[in-house]
């Protein structure tokens, strides 16, 4: 267990290493860093004090060192709009975008994990078609799109939900259906599937002849199994919904850190855009490294090897 | 002395369901293999979008004289059959926008997957096949560029390149080649001690050949059956772009800024700005996902069982 | 005596294409069986073996049927008993090994979980008793240190011992009827015969009976009191292991003894020619004629019945019937 720890810390070093390089070439590559990093209108003074704190006047891989340390440090740059740290800014929106998501994968969970295992344990079944057109549409129908077509119908049309913000629980449920929505599908997909593999495995097939009831073959040895990948993706999809909810954060103006790269993005603020990009790939990688250390613990597969 | 004599006992085989004697067999055998409903749904959208010049009523970037803004469709009180679907902002036909962000939304989509396939299976190939460091970098990029969220990613690009409708084809390219490449990997890696190939090693073959006759037709497949299922996520993905701005830049119309532009007049109910754009995603989308699902099971039998 | 499992004239078909290709998989097989006897199920792929005993314990595949016949398992018919009639008499009274250790255990949970579970549902042990019963069951089927390994988990283990442990899993209720199916298939050659010394003891102490299916004639020479010969969905011979080894009356029998590699003999390997039939597409009159080399006409017209040898021993082959043989005689002189 110890040397599958290490790899993988390794490998998730190797990842932010290569991210943070793209981003430092891309922004290299495409426009004048000096003036990105200004703030529009700045005077010569400006320039020379940027340029001196990026390091922008010395040779690329040098740059890229003060860059690397400037990251590793967090100091991500600062916006222009909120002339406050870009770090301080992400981690103030954090708990914003942490509850749209949490509140998304929720509502995903429940619509799509018993409608796969329903799927699969009647496979074939008028049952099985209904979830795959479920899953089927849920990958069609962009997210985005749901939500304004929900506004529409329970804001405008019959005021039942507000349109938009953050508050109480009746905020929270558009967005966080929008968002889910696909991931819902995705889920009822991976279900299925998975539940399916397993219950033509031999050890199901044993656990049957054993003569166990059927419950407990679905409950205890198939779902367990099939949970696996399952879980896996739930994890991993938390965090990338955390960090890449952009456009629903902007039609319901919540509050959260798509809604603040949206901002960036239409204010010029480079910097901001720059740091909260970079903040997403370390927090994913990080959530990602910490996701497999914990699997590594709890599958006695690899636990109990060296 | 072996027996010659060998009769076939006839088994008592019922007669297929349908006898289709009065149509010509070729015919009826091609057609029950067509994939009818997203055929359906893709040949007109297709249809639309080529000969939208000639289909549309008016100039999509012009105002119509005369006309007023935000217009209903023809069908509710206050539209005319002047602009069928409505007005903008601007007073252009939404139809004609319609038609024309067709074309938008399916040159994107598919150059954008042909980018991004492409690169992907060559670089999937090139690191299942070359193994050892090529393999490693290759590996490494595609998992750092993984876990970044792709949209976030191409806003980035994007808010960096710059908008334009090809610039947006490569940075979807960009994005999504990686997911290509995992897969195409993995199926090189187990062709690769499959014995044709061997075979091919050993008779002498220049990596490039074995490479070009051998590898290359045999993960064909699979990027194909991959392609059709990617390519509505890129579709939605330069909606998504389009949308928050950074996508095709006006006053080119694109389906996703239309739903931005339609967005403000969402709250006073004015529904046909939002809803039509949006159906068109959803429409092409489904009917790729459904025509990625028919080739899948024609042309991978290991993927059927998803 | 009574016969603890008596199959009667079994059929289980396949379907498919929405039943526009049935495939025989078992067609009219019968054998019995009593209280602590083992018999051995022989055949090449295909044949039905497999069928016959999902058939037995009810596990058939959804396309599978049993169509005719009867299974009468300690004198009640389970061919019509409900699913969970079934699952209670499965485990509890008729266990199954299966093949491949690698997949039968699931990598998930403990060894002791495993092998507790036919126990802990069926006969409702307990805390200590529990324990105590697992790790006499593994000690019976030859695992060291029982109480350390019940705590370790399948992939800890070698394919050998997996297989043990699938042996005490089958053992667990306390069953009457094992049935066995290739269980050495999947293990090395020198792991097999380990294996099925571990077997025939639990077998013998127990008095367990035991159907015993493999194509290798050398594990039920050593296992088996009786043997059942199966071809094409049909038994084509079976009788005590005595007389069938002695000598065989059906082809195919004669066929597959001739053709197992007999230490220190220098002849060549004998095959038995042609290949194993479609079981959709099977040829007329006796499914063996094909690759029979004693044919005679009739064989090619008629499908054979028992023929009787001697008690209890009986071959489907025209060989048996002395009419047809003297008929054949006459035409061929």
């Amino acid at each position: 267990m110890a040397r599958f720890m290490m790899r993988r810390t390794l490998y998730a070093i190797v990842t932010l290493f290569i991210l943070s390089l793209t981003i430092f070439a891309v922004v290299r590559l495409t426009g004048d860093p000096v003036t990105l990093l200004a703030e529009p209108g700045a005077r010569a003074e400006d320039l020379d004090r940027v340029r001196a704190e990026w390091g922008l006047d010395r040779p690329w891989p040098v740059q890229y060192v003060a860059f690397a340390r400037n990251i590793l440090t967090g100091q991500l740059g600062k916006s222009f709009n909120y002339e406050m740290p870009v770090s301080t800014l992400y981690f103030q929106r954090l708990p914003n975008s942490l509850e749209l998501a949490l509140a998304a994968t929720l509502i995903s969970f429940f619509i799509g994990i018993p409608a796969g295992i329903i799927s699969a344990v009647r496979v074939n079944s008028a049952w099985d078609n209904f979830g795959k057109t479920v899953a089927l549409l849920g990958l069609s129908v962009p997210g985005f799109w749901l939500g304004l077509v929900m506004i529409l119908i329970f804001s405008v049309w019959l005021h039942w939900l507000p349109t938009s913000g953050q508050g109480g629980w009746q905020h929270l449920i558009m967005p966080s259906l929008a968002l889910g929505w696909y991931f819902a599908a995705s889920l009822l997909r991976l279900t299925r599937s998975s539940m399916l593999e397993v219950l033509r495995s031999e050890y199901v097939k044993l656990a049957r002849l054993k003569g166990l009831p059927g419950y407990v073959v679905l409950a205890v040895h198939a779902f367990k199994n099939a949970m696996i990948p399952v879980l896996t993706l739930a994890g991993v999809n938390l965090v990338v919904m955390i960090n890449a909810a952009v456009i629903i954060e902007v039609i319901f103006a919540w509050p959260g850190i798509g809604r603040l790269l949206y901002e960036g993005i239409f204010q010029r603020d480079f910097p901001l855009v720059q740091g909260v990009v970079m903040e997403a790939g370390i927090m994913i990688v990080m959530i990602n490294l910490i996701i497999d250390l914990l699997y590594a613990y709890i599958d006695p597969r690899i636990r109990l090897t060296k | 002395m072996v027996s010659t004599i060998e009769e076939t006992r006839a088994s008592p085989v019922p007669i297929g369901a349908r006898d289709f004697a009065s149509v010509p067999r070729r015919w009826t055998s091609l057609a029950r293999q067509l994939p009818i409903l997203p055929l359906a749904i893709l040949v007109p959208f297709i249809l639309l979008a080529l000969f939208a010049n000639w289909i549309a009523p008016y100039d999509p970037t012009e105002p119509i004289p005369g006309a007023k803004i935000f217009e209903p469709p023809f069908w509710m009180q206050g539209g005319s059959s002047r602009a069928l679907l409505g007005t903008d902002f601007q007073a252009r036909d939404l139809f004609s926008r319609l038609l024309f962000g067709a074309r938008v939304s399916l040159i994107v989509g598919v150059m954008g997957t042909i980018v991004a396939g492409s690169i992907g299976t060559a670089l999937g190939i090139l690191s299942g096949y070359l193994g050892g460091w090529v393999d490693q970098v290759i590996m490494r990029v595609t998992d750092a560029w993984l876990a970044l969220p792709a949209l976030v990613f191409a806003i980035f690009l994007a808010t960096m390149i710059g908008p334009s409708m090809w610039n947006i084809v490569v940075i979807l390219g960009l994005v999504y080649w990686t997911r290509y490449a995992r897969v195409i990997r993995g199926e090189v890696l187990s062709l690769r001690e499959r014995e044709f190939v061997k075979l091919a090693e050993i008779a002498g073959g220049s990596r490039a050949r074995v490479i070009f006759r051998h590898i290359l037709p045999n993960v064909l497949n699979s990027t194909m059956v991959l392609a059709s299922l990617t390519i509505g996520v890129v579709i939605i993905a330069e909606a998504s772009l389009s949308f928050l701005g950074v996508g095709v830049p006006p006053p080119e119309p694109a389906w996703g800024s239309m739903l931005a532009d339609g967005r403000s007049m969402l709250m006073v109910g004015d529904w046909w700005l939002t809803v039509f754009p949006g159906l068109g995603i959803l429409l092409v989308v489904l009917a790729t996902q459904l025509l990625g699902d028919w080739l899948r099971v024609r042309l991978d039998p290991q993927l059927r069982n998803m | 005596m009574a016969a603890l499992l008596r199959v009667s004239h079994l059929q289980t078909y396949y379907s498919s294409f929405g039943g526009a290709r049935v495939v025989k998989a078992v067609d009219d097989v019968s054998f019995t069986l009593g209280e602590g006897e083992t018999i051995g199920l022989v055949g090449e792929s295909g044949c039905g073996k497999t069928t016959t005993c999902l058939s037995i314990v009810g596990l058939l595949p959804s396309a599978a049927r049993v169509v005719g016949g009867s299974i009468a398992f300690a004198g009640e018919e389970i061919t019509t008993k409900r699913p969970r009639e079934m699952r209670r008499i499965r485990g509890r009274q008729i266990a199954m090994i299966l093949q491949d250790p690698m997949a039968s255990l699931n990598p998930l949970f403990s060894i002791y979980t495993q092998v507790a579970e036919p126990a802990y549902y069926h006969q409702a042990i307990r805390g200590r008793a529990l324990r105590e019963r697992v790790q006499a069951l593994l000690r019976s089927v030859r695992i060291p240190s029982p109480a350390v390994r019940m705590r370790e988990y399948p992939h800890q283990m070698s394919g050998g011992m997996r297989q043990r442990v699938v042996g005490a899993i089958a053992m667990a209720g306390g069953p009457k009827l094992i049935i066995a199916d290739e269980p050495t298939t999947n293990l090395d050659v020198t792991i097999q015969a380990q294996y099925l010394e571990v077997l025939k003891d639990i077998q013998q102490e127990s008095g367990v009976a035991l159907i015993f299916v493999t194509h290798n004639l050398g594990i039920v020479a050593k296992m088996c009191d009786k043997m059942a010969v199966m071809y094409a969905g049909k038994i084509v011979e079976q009788g005590s292991v005595r007389d069938l080894f002695r000598s065989p009356r059906h082809p195919y029998t004669r066929a597959l003894l001739g053709s197992m590699p007999k230490l220190g003999s220098k002849d060549p390997l004998y095959a038995i020619p042609g290949h194993p039939p479609n079981l959709a597409q099977l040829p007329s009159g006796c499914a063996f004629h094909p690759r029979c080399a004693h044919t005679m006409p009739q064989c090619v017209s008629q499908e054979p019945e028992d023929g009787h040898v001697d008690t209890n021993w009986t071959a489907k082959c025209w060989l048996t019937d002395k009419q047809a043989q003297e008929e054949y005689v006459s035409a061929i002189a």
